[in-house]
């Protein structure tokens, strides 16, 4: 289980949070706009890296708020987001 | 041991050196590669192949997953795909020549709640249009089929029915991928362990080959197999693909005597079990949420998985757990396998079966050799390729075919 550090709570076990996924995904300021391939990509492509990535966390059980972290999909570690946007 | 030494008794396959150059090579050499390169062999008389496998020959998912096949899948789409793989099933231990403990002992999903009776009743449905065996079952009738589970109403999550297949089953999934090895090296296929593809000859928006660890490979096709790191490879070729790659795991229980002669899933509290002929308890559990390329779970999740079979089947409390395992599982966003061709001319791309491509095994090696070998997808691949994520014609499966194995 992961210890994820909650910039408002300090560090929790991972079963009080949810995934939020990729971060730094803006949506679209003029949807309408987008073509097909573009709203494709938005909807669906996503990064899948081997190594870091930047990711979201909900603290579902804690303080309920978003925030980023920078985690490493191979060896699983955690360090706080530099680009933090939460 | 030397990790290149690859040798092996000659009732299995050659230990091939890579040639310089193959009419086409498979990278990946789980189950579904290796059905590919013995189906591009002995189906379309394409036998100068090369399939390249990092590891070792079905290291990957194909001997980590708990081997269930059906195809009571709700989509067209997916109906036909998973059972033209079921009828295919039906025949493989001759078409090999090889046994695979190929065991149509039946697959039932539990339901718990009335919106899961409905859904469940309405996959039956569609099932039977699509000329799929498909029964509803009682609770009386599923303990008639398995005694042990537990129908009692004081569950938090009672089981009020079941649609069962009874054509579905399991396979030894180590041995399918041997008996594939097997028939493909008899037709001619290099099965190249322990060579890595770390880049790609492009040019002109064409392929022409691969960088391995062990040398440069030529060829004018090319075909990507790799299950959960498929992204690292499409990345290298700049080809971004609607995948997350996720660890899931699976465990198996001391040696018991028979105590469950059929295959039981519910998707509502996530378990899914089976006993293997030697007498494993053989159980899966779910995928972690987050991104992962640790083959490791984690530990709450098989927390989580254990206390719901344990209430299904009480009797499993005295069962003790012999060893947990993980595989990393490559999700798309509507639960499908991405199948077909790609922007990059003699690229061809097979992934995104995540949590349930075992089953699929025989049919994804037979419509993924006939688009390689035609250039153009077969007519079940059709609807799986890349661009449905574009037009939006997507094949949703998920939840829609009970749980996603
Ligand atoms: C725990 C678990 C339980 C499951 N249960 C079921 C089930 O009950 N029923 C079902 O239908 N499905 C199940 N599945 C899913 C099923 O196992 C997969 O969908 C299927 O095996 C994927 O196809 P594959 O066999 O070719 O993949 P894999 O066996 O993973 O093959 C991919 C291969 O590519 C190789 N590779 C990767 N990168 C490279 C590279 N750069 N160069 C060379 N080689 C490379 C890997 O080493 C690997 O051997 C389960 C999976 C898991 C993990
Ligand atoms: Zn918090």
């Amino acid at each position: 289980m992961l210890l994820i550090d909650c910039p408002w709570c300090g560090p929790r076990a991972e079963v009080e949070f949810r995934y939020g996924g990729q971060a730094h995904i803006a949506y679209p300021e003029d949807p309408a706009a987008l073509t097909d391939q573009e709203w494709a990509d938005f909807l669906f492509m996503r990064d899948n890296p081997k190594g870091e990535f930047h990711e979201r966390w909900f603290h579902t059980a804690g303080c309920r708020r978003w925030f980023d972290v920078v985690r490493d999909t191979a060896t699983y570690v955690l360090r706080p987001d530099p680009e933090h946007d939460a | 041991m030397d990790p290149t030494d690859t040798a092996r008794p000659d009732r299995y396959w050659r230990a091939a050196e890579p040639k310089p150059s193959y009419e086409a090579v498979v990278v990946g050499g789980g189950g579904h590669g290796l059905a590919t390169a013995y189906e591009l062999a002995a189906r379309h008389g394409i036998t100068d192949v090369a399939v390249l496998e990092k590891g070792w020959l079905a290291g990957g998912n194909m001997a980590r997953n708990t081997t269930i096949i059906r195809s009571n899948y709700l989509w067209d789409e997916s109906a036909a795909i998973y059972e033209h793989a079921l009828k295919l099933w039906e025949g493989l231990e001759e078409e090999l020549g090889t046994e695979l403990q190929f065991s149509q002992r039946g697959v039932m999903n539990l339901s718990h709640d009335v919106g899961d009776v409905r859904a469940s009743k309405r996959r039956l449905h569609a099932n039977r249009l699509n000329g799929i065996d498909a029964e509803w079952l009682e609770p009386d009738d599923i303990v008639e089929i398995c005694p042990i589970v537990n129908i009692s109403p004081d569950l938090r999550y009672p089981v009020l029915g079941a649609t069962f297949q009874r054509r579905g089953g399991t396979a030894r999934h180590d041995k399918v991928a041997w008996g594939y090895a097997t028939g493909a090296d008899r037709l001619g296929v290099d099965i190249v362990e322990h060579c890595e593809v770390t880049g790609f000859d492009l040019d002109g928006g064409r392929v022409h080959g691969v960088e391995t660890t062990r040398g440069t490979i030529h060829a004018e096709k090319v075909a990507l197999v790799a299950a959960g790191h498929t992204s690292a490879l499409t990345d290298m070729v700049g080809l971004r693909l609607p995948l997350q790659s996720h660890p899931l795991q699976a465990l198996v229980s001391v040696l018991l005597e028979p105590v469950i002669d059929t295959v039981v899933m519910s998707n509502k509290v996530h378990v899914y079990v089976s006993q293997a002929d030697k007498g494993e308890l053989v159980m899966g559990a779910g995928i972690d949420p987050y991104i992962g390329y640790g083959q490791r779970g984690s530990f709450h999740v098989i927390e989580h998985q254990m206390a719901a079979a344990v209430e299904l089947f009480p009797i499993f409390a005295h069962a003790k757990l012999l060893r947990t395992w993980g595989g990393i599982v490559d999700v798309s966003p509507d639960a499908s396998p991405i199948l077909g061709l790609t922007p990059i001319d003699g690229l061809f791309l097979n992934c995104g079966w995540g949590t349930g491509g075992f089953k699929a095994t025989p049919a994804s090696g037979a419509v993924f050799a006939a688009t390689i070998a035609r250039d153009e997808p077969h007519p079940l691949a059709r609807p799986y390729a890349l661009e449905r994520f574009t037009t939006g014609a997507l094949i949703d499966e998920h939840g829609a075919a009970a749980v996603a194995h």
